[in-house]
């Protein structure tokens, strides 16, 4: 019990001080928003293309809204010391990090409800595997936290997360499947795309929403769930190699 | 030989290096349970190493620790719930008002909300900062973020309690508070571990003190058998014009009873069994054209001990630690 009520803590402390800030509700409203509308307005091809836009646009919603802060937040109390507070608590590691981690996911999961309320309104969204597409959107708001998160304890400075971030999300934007389908990309670069794990998540989405995936759904399942677990013990690793040493 | 059960902590041959540094270098000492014990040597000797290995900061290369019967050597998170630390720099989330940081760091070791609430409306009565209770941790003064940060420390009530440097940096009068925090915890039966680098500060409140240089312990003893050596002895110190060096050397020879020794602050210090006089000392520095501006006599202390055993001047030593304190602050 005692150690839910530090889990509880931490995790609305986040919230509180840095995910519920006027800065971030308005920049997770605006970037999917603006990138839908730049997709939408490339395309050309009018409102029948916003399914087929929207299992990208929801993965970048994730994926910025849970790495930005996240990566940031972590380094930053590192630098101040204030981290040291917490590693200080009577809690394990690993109970300590998810509860850091679980405001970057909500935050993540409510991010991704903009570019969908959005696309109802534009859209017919009754096609949708709703069964699908809600594990979807944990796992790949858990896999892109914790990847945040990997980011975080792998660097010492606030500008080394942000330049670490950005050097793994844009390009993820291009590699993963989110706007332009795999299959497209040159043959020597496919591979790049089958180690990041957000590919797998985007594949479990483009098959509840549009119907079209290119592996099979337990695989994405699989995968997706192999990374979460691979970068959080990454992560615990790094702590107690580089904070606890 | 104390029994286990009557130690609060044990730490058995641990040493600890940073790539070619050793930090700490094979030291053993233990604490027993309602025991005020300090912990003194000058910056880079090892003292925050040995609290952050204790807390489960940091991991020790070799030796052991055991905290409360408990074996924290490979298990460092086993005794956190009996421990408390105040670290030598306030570490607090400059974003929560005085009020919430206490109670977020309650909430840390399970209290709570009713409990927490007000053992924080406790505590920031007790250090005097209920008026700036619900001001953010961002705009207190820093003798109040020393304070609450003190108050972070001990709001679970540890049985242990471990202060890096508490006193340093802040105002007398905070100081004094502080001190007198300390020796309240001391007498309701909190073991306290307390490093310094002001020595007055642990002559006056630690009943043991260990002596640490350079990663190794070198002396541990009461306070009171301590200062043994130097009981009964007379000091002069004499501050003069222009201190040439070899003038020590010359009074040594002049006044074979007494031992003379130059300081790096244009000082000779005299000291001797005897009766100090201090016109003949005075008439010799005049025959040589050296002009003495004052002669003060000293009570032998823990400062004195702690020159004969470590050879450091402890002078140096406290201006050296405000020194990196305020590189740290630029």
């Amino acid at each position: 019990m005692k150690r839910w009520i530090a889990f509880c803590n931490i995790l609305v402390k986040d919230m509180r001080t840095y995910y519920l800030k006027p800065p971030n509700i308005s920049w997770g409203i605006i970037f999917p928003v603006v990138w839908t509308g730049m997709f939408f307005i490339k395309s050309g091809s009018g409102l029948e293309s916003i399914l087929a836009l929207l299992p990208g646009v929801m993965t970048i919603s994730i994926i910025f809204g849970t790495t930005s802060v996240l990566s940031v937040t972590i380094t930053f109390e590192r630098r101040s010391r204030s981290f040291e507070r917490l590693l200080l608590a009577p809690i394990s590691l690993e109970l300590l990090m998810l509860a850091k981690t679980s405001g970057a996911i909500l935050f993540g999961v409510v991010n991704v409800f903009v570019p969908v309320i959005i696309a109802a309104f534009m859209a017919n969204l009754s096609g949708i595997i709703w069964a699908l597409v809600i594990p979807a959107i944990f796992l790949i708001a858990i896999v892109s936290t914790f990847f945040g998160l990997f980011i975080a304890v792998s660097v010492s400075e606030v500008f080394e997360a942000q330049t670490f971030s950005n050097f793994f999300r844009f390009p993820m934007i291009f590699l993963c499947g989110l706007f332009f389908p795999i299959m497209s990309l040159p043959v020597f670069i496919r591979p790049l795309s089958y180690i990041l794990p957000i590919t797998y998540g985007v594949d479990i989405l483009h098959g509840a929403i549009t119907g079209e995936h290119i592996m099979s759904l337990t695989l994405d399942f699989l995968a997706i769930g192999a990374f979460c677990v691979v970068l959080f013990m990454l992560s615990l690793s790094t702590i107690k190699r580089k904070w606890i040493s | 030989m104390q029994s286990k059960s009557t130690l609060a902590f044990e730490v058995s041959k641990m040493t600890k290096r940073y790539g070619e540094v050793v930090a700490v270098n094979d030291i053993s000492f233990s604490v027993t349970r309602g025991e005020l014990f300090g912990f003194l040597g000058p910056n880079g000797a090892g003292k925050t190493t040995t609290i952050n290995i204790l807390t489960g900061l940091a991991r020790p290369d070799a030796g052991t620790i055991g905290i409360g019967g408990i074996d924290c050597t490979y298990n460092p998170k086993g005794a956190q719930h009996l421990v408390g630390v105040v670290p030598d720099e306030s570490n607090l989330y400059a974003e929560l008002t005085g009020f919430d940081n206490l109670c977020f760091c309650a909430a840390l070791y399970g209290m709570r909300k009713n409990e927490r609430q007000e053992r924080a409306r406790e505590l920031l009565a007790t250090f005097g900062l209920i008026d700036a209770a619900h001001r953010k941790f961002a705009n207190y003064s820093k003798g109040m973020k020393r304070k609450l940060t003190f108050a972070a420390g001990i709001i679970h009530q540890p049985p242990i309690l471990f202060l890096d440097e508490p006193t340093t940096g802040i105002d007398v009068a905070s100081a004094r508070k502080v001190r007198q925090i300390i020796a309240a915890l001391h007498s309701k039966g909190t073991t306290v571990f307390l490093t310094t680098h002001y020595i007055e500060e642990a002559e006056r409140l630690c009943e043991r003190i260990a002596f640490i240089v350079s990663g190794r312990v070198i002396q541990i003893d009461y306070t009171a058998d301590l200062l043994q050596p130097v009981k009964g002895r007379n000091i002069l110190v004499l501050s003069i014009s222009n201190s040439e060096s070899g003038i020590s050397d010359e009074i040594a020879r002049a006044f074979p009873g007494y031992q003379v020794q130059s300081t790096n602050r244009g000082e000779v210090r005299v000291e001797s069994t005897e009766q100090i006089i201090v016109g003949p000392l005075v008439r010799f520095l005049e025959e040589r054209d050296i002009q003495m501006t004052e002669a003060r006599r000293q009570v032998p202390s823990l400062e004195d001990v702690f020159v004969r055993v470590t050879g450091i001047e402890a002078g140096l030593m406290k201006k050296e630690k405000e020194k990196v304190r305020g590189e740290g602050n630029l």
